[in-house]
């Protein structure tokens, strides 16, 4: 043997001695090894089960089925459809080319609808949903379902869309909806917490401003999902709560009439219940179709609509600042009333013009109308009278009366944002805004209704509805409020003396219905449908001496030059509960554009208030 | 002629070489076998497929040239120690030649019938090579400059053609084997110690001499959530997948983790980790006493051989492959920087189990063979 056995011994002793220290080691490695395990599993379990789960679930939100509007009647004026929609997911597709082409030739796409959905494809993951068409015909849907066959990974699916039955009958009031943007998402928490891609919110009207309430609540599917995002397997279905159906109390069919009324012209009409102040109708011209907006509107359509002159955008009910013209005589008469400036005997002579701090002061009728009396005044809208009397009332008391009937602030509040306030001008007012000095001549001026004096058409209609209650406040509102708080103030009376208002309600009857008033021609002597009204015209540019020598039939004055036509009535008269206020831009004459539309009106308001009254009294049956 | 007769004075019969199998450390051979091939299955998502089945072909066939292996007198082994070094030395420089690259490294020779990866064999013949060299060797020759020289070059050498692949972590793991050698070959620990604190002084020099995504690794280590969808997301998502296993796992084909495909790599490296998402710590604890099992038995083999090569050969096994274990579970457990270590056995690749049979099969041999002294 070459090894000597000592050096065998001590070459096994020494590797035996490795061995132990290396087993220890092992020894302690291991229990490092099953400790870090215990710590792992055992110990912070939760913590990486709770992060597994967030890993595998996912949660998909559907878009909200979004709560309807429906009229005094039940009628749906803002309803939901089921659109059909063609949905592909790309990575389902075998030959993506070949069906998008197909596809394009099925619905006759334009090219530039076509980029557009290639450019969307691009956009997204290849196992999310392509959506190609969000509103098909059924002409068309049908077409695609009858070549399914051919057409591998494209879904046709039925969704449900915003959708508006009565077209431009309704956009002013209840707005649109359209997709929400990155400002309504910031804006609104309900939007933001329901959003989803391609989610529609309202961007006008009551669809924005009751947003919170319409909106609804998510659908909400888990999915388990793996690593690259793709579904597995469907978890748990959460049904989301559709979005509150609200009851307007507008009606219909007045709502219709008032657009038939103000077609082609630009105007508006509302009419509103004189003791709950409920809107019946609401109506701004020109209108437009909301439901071309729901699904994105066209270039052409929106050039259509924003170049028209007579701006259709413009809610003039509620956003039209215009002078008031006669319509704000009976305030002035009340206000002279109600300060013991006049009696109902005060007389004043009109010649047709007056000349006072150097100015000359026309009535509208050139030849005057001799010796009036406050009714005769009012009935023939006798210039001189007024400016007599507002002269004497001065307009900061004149303002007090204005503004305690509405004028001036916004009638719904906060409802509407785009609402103005229009403007109730006095000595103070003008001092902070202009910096000068209140002059007489200027509230001569006010005292018909020109001048600084602006007030919005329902303004003037709530004006009118709280002379023809009697003298009461109420509280215009256009959503039924179902548990009927009001605020307190209501029916508070706005008067001194309740006979000043009688005065000012018998003047308009005469106005409406008796020889010589301005709006003789559109009474109805059926008592019945019997109104009391009082016509306006409000200038759009001063008159000169010109103006007045060559004395121009409407139809000779340029459409921008025209005087605004307005009416305000209530009615019936002996019975009263319904006022309106009528304004036609640029309608020239209030007796002959704005007073035949109020006679038609009431025609159909008082013939509906039974219905009306028996729909009410259902209710409250049901109950 | 010597050599000869030895050779046949120490062959025994079919029969007697039967019966001195260890069967306990086949019997958790062939468990481990089952155990990886169910696991396997699961990475297939409950079917049998590509990974499945190839896994399950290499078991049988390796299994079985395990058993052939043992039947082979342990000085067969010794012979041809260098002759098999060479030989895999060889295919390395083949391998940085002609090698298939995958995913930009050159790791494997095209065998036609199976793509071998040379590194993987050379864990093996590294030991058998080293137990070789110091198997004549005199105690008071072992700490000579000029064995000690030699030793590092039979280490250096197959590194640094792995390192040039590149791959760090098998070029780490053949150096683990072949360190492990020198540590029972004797020699003087001071030297271990003096090593190991000139590579902890030398860190940072190392450290700016890796590659950009080997420093990420690093830095990944330290902070996995600097960068939990990138570099960070193995470990994090390898953590999540084990720690939500529990005590008793969530149930076999049912580890959401790896079904889901959120583990990177779960049939490979990170087997472990699905292993424990379904089988908890009570499975993954069992899994540890079946591999200590199994090391244990590779070093009672080695005590109770009487040669020195058989000792040798048996003790550094036992502790490279309980390294190796270390290393896997250690990275996928987040206390070790990822570095590719697959797990013996339990994950796939051919080559890797091909280097560990043949292990088991020497060491087997030992076993058979006890009595066998070799010169």
């Amino acid at each position: 043997m070459i090894n000597s056995s000592s050096d065998s011994v001590k070459k096994l002793n020494s590797i035996n001695r490795r061995m132990f220290i290396t087993g220890s080691l092992k020894f302690f490695v291991m229990i490092g090894l099953v400790s870090r395990l215990f710590f792992l599993q055992i110990k912070e379990n939760k913590k990486y089960l709770t992060l597994s789960d967030k890993n595998r679930i996912r949660e998909w939100k559907l878009a909200p089925v979004r709560g309807e509007f429906h009229d005094y009647f039940g009628k749906v004026i803002a309803g939901n459809f089921e659109s059909y929609q063609l949905h592909i997911i790309p990575e389902q597709v075998e030959d993506f080319r070949y069906v998008i082409y197909r596809i394009k030739d099925l619905l006759e796409l334009s090219d530039r609808e076509f980029t557009k959905i290639l450019k969307k494809k691009n956009e997204i993951k290849s196992w999310e949903t392509l959506i190609v068409s969000d509103n098909l015909t059924w002409k068309k849907f049908s077409k695609i379902n009858n070549h399914l066959y051919d057409l591998n990974g494209v879904k046709p699916v039925i969704s449900i869309s915003r959708n508006y039955p009565y077209n431009e009958n309704f956009t002013h009031l209840i707005g649109y909806v359209s997709q929400a943007n990155a400002n309504d998402v910031e804006k609104t928490e309900a939007i933001k917490k329901n959003f989803v891609p391609g989610l529609k919110v309202g961007k006008v009207g009551l669809e924005k401003s009751l947003e919170e309430k319409l909106i609804g609540t998510n659908d909400i599917e888990r999915y388990e999902v793996n690593a690259y995002g793709r579904r597995i397997s469907q978890l748990e279905f959460q049904k989301g709560e559709k979005g509150k159906t609200l009851k307007l109390t507008v009606d219909t069919k007045v709502q219709q009439l008032a657009n038939e009324l103000l077609k082609d012209k630009a105007g508006s009409i509302c009419v509103m219940d004189i003791y709950t102040g409920s809107i019946i109708a609401m109506h701004s011209s020109p209108s437009f179709d909301p439901n071309l907006f729901v699904f994105g509107i066209s270039q052409d359509d929106w050039q259509v609509i924003r170049n028209d002159p007579m701006k259709p955008l413009v809610n003039k009910t509620l956003q039209g600042n215009y002078s008031t013209g006669s319509t704000i005589k009976p305030i002035v008469a009340l206000s002279a009333l109600e300060n013991r400036i006049i009696n109902t005997n005060f007389t004043v002579e009109c010649t047709g013009k007056k000349e006072m701090y150097g100015q000359t002061y026309h009535c509208w009728k050139k030849k005057g109308h001799g010796f009036v009396s406050l009714r005769n005044a009012m009935k023939q809208s006798c210039d001189t009278y007024f400016y007599e009397i507002a002269r004497r009332l001065g307009v900061d008391k004149l303002s007090e009366t204005a503004k305690k009937f509405g004028l001036g602030k916004e009638v719904f509040g906060d409802l509407f944002s785009i609402e103005k306030k229009g403007l109730i001008p006095n000595t103070q007012w003008k001092k902070n805004a202009l910096g000068k000095g209140w002059l007489l001549g200027e509230t001569m001026i006010t005292g018909i209704g020109q001048g600084y004096i602006q007030t919005t058409p329902i303004q003037l209609c709530l004006m009118t509805a709280q002379i023809a209650n009697g003298g009461y406040k109420i509280y215009p509102h256009i959503v039924e409020n179902e548990n009927k708080t009001q605020p307190i103030d209501k029916f508070t009376p706005l008067y001194k003396e309740s006979k000043n208002i009688e005065i000012i309600q018998d003047a308009m009857f005469g106005s409406t219905n008796e020889v010589m008033g301005t709006s003789y021609r559109s009474r109805i002597n059926d008592p019945k449908y019997q109104f009391a009204g009082k016509t306006g015209t409000a200038q759009v540019k001063k008159i000169t001496e010109r103006d007045r020598e060559l004395d121009l039939k409407t139809f000779e004055i340029p459409y921008e030059e025209r005087d605004h036509a307005l009416y305000i009535a209530f009615g019936p008269y002996k019975n009263p509960r319904y006022a309106l206020s009528i304004l036609v831009e640029h309608g020239g004459n209030g007796s002959t554009t704005a007073a035949p539309m109020a006679k038609k009106l009431f025609k159909l308001i008082i013939d509906r208030h039974s219905l009306r009254d028996s729909t009410n009294k259902k209710k409250y049956l049901e109950i | 002629m010597y050599q000869h007769t030895r050779f046949t004075n120490n062959s025994f019969g079919f029969f007697q070489k039967f019966k001195n199998f260890d069967y306990i450390l086949l019997a958790c051979i062939l468990l481990l076998g089952f155990i990886s091939l169910a696991t396997m299955y699961s990475t297939d998502g409950g079917k049998v497929l590509f990974h499945t089945k190839s896994h399950f072909f290499k078991l049988v066939i390796f299994t079985m040239m395990m058993i052939v292996i043992s039947f082979i007198n342990i000085k067969f082994w010794f012979v041809t120690g260098y002759f098999f070094y060479i030989i895999v030395v060889a295919l390395l420089v083949w391998t940085y030649l002609f090698g298939i690259k995958s995913s930009g490294s050159q790791r494997w020779i095209d065998l036609y019938f199976i793509n071998l990866q040379p590194s993987e064999l050379m864990k093996i013949f590294i030991i058998l090579c080293l137990a070789k060299y110091f198997h004549r060797m005199k105690l008071e020759n072992v700490n000579s400059i000029y064995t000690i020289l030699t030793s590092l070059i039979i280490i250096l050498l197959p590194m640094g053609l792995v390192i040039v692949q590149p791959d760090l972590g098998t070029s780490l793991l053949i150096a683990i084997s072949g360190i492990a050698v020198l540590w029972f070959a004797g020699i003087n620990h001071k030297y271990f110690i003096y090593t190991m604190l000139g590579f902890l002084i030398s860190l940072p020099f190392i450290i700016s001499f890796l590659k950009p995504y080997q420093k990420l690794r690093v830095l990944t280590f330290l902070n996995p959530d600097r960068d939990p969808l990138g570099a960070g997301y193995q470990i994090i998502q390898s953590k999540i997948a084990v720690g939500s296993g529990g005590i008793f796992g969530k149930g076999f084909l049912k580890g959401t983790q790896s079904y889901l495909e959120f583990l990177p790599e779960k049939h490979t490296d990170f087997i472990f980790t699905l292993f424990s998402e379904e089988f908890g710590f009570v499975g993954s604890a069992l899994l540890l006493i079946i591999y200590a099992i199994i090391i244990y038995r590779i070093v009672a083999i080695g005590a109770s051989s009487r040669s020195y090569f058989a000792k040798i050969f048996c003790y550094s096994f036992g502790a490279a492959i309980f390294v190796y274990i270390a290393i896997n579970m250690s990275m996928v457990l987040g206390l070790l920087p990822i570095v590719g270590s697959p797990l013996p056995i339990m994950s796939y690749g051919g080559s890797s189990m091909l280097a560990t049979m043949i292990g088991f099969g020497v060491v087997m041999s030992a076993r058979v063979h006890n009595q066998q002294a070799i010169a």
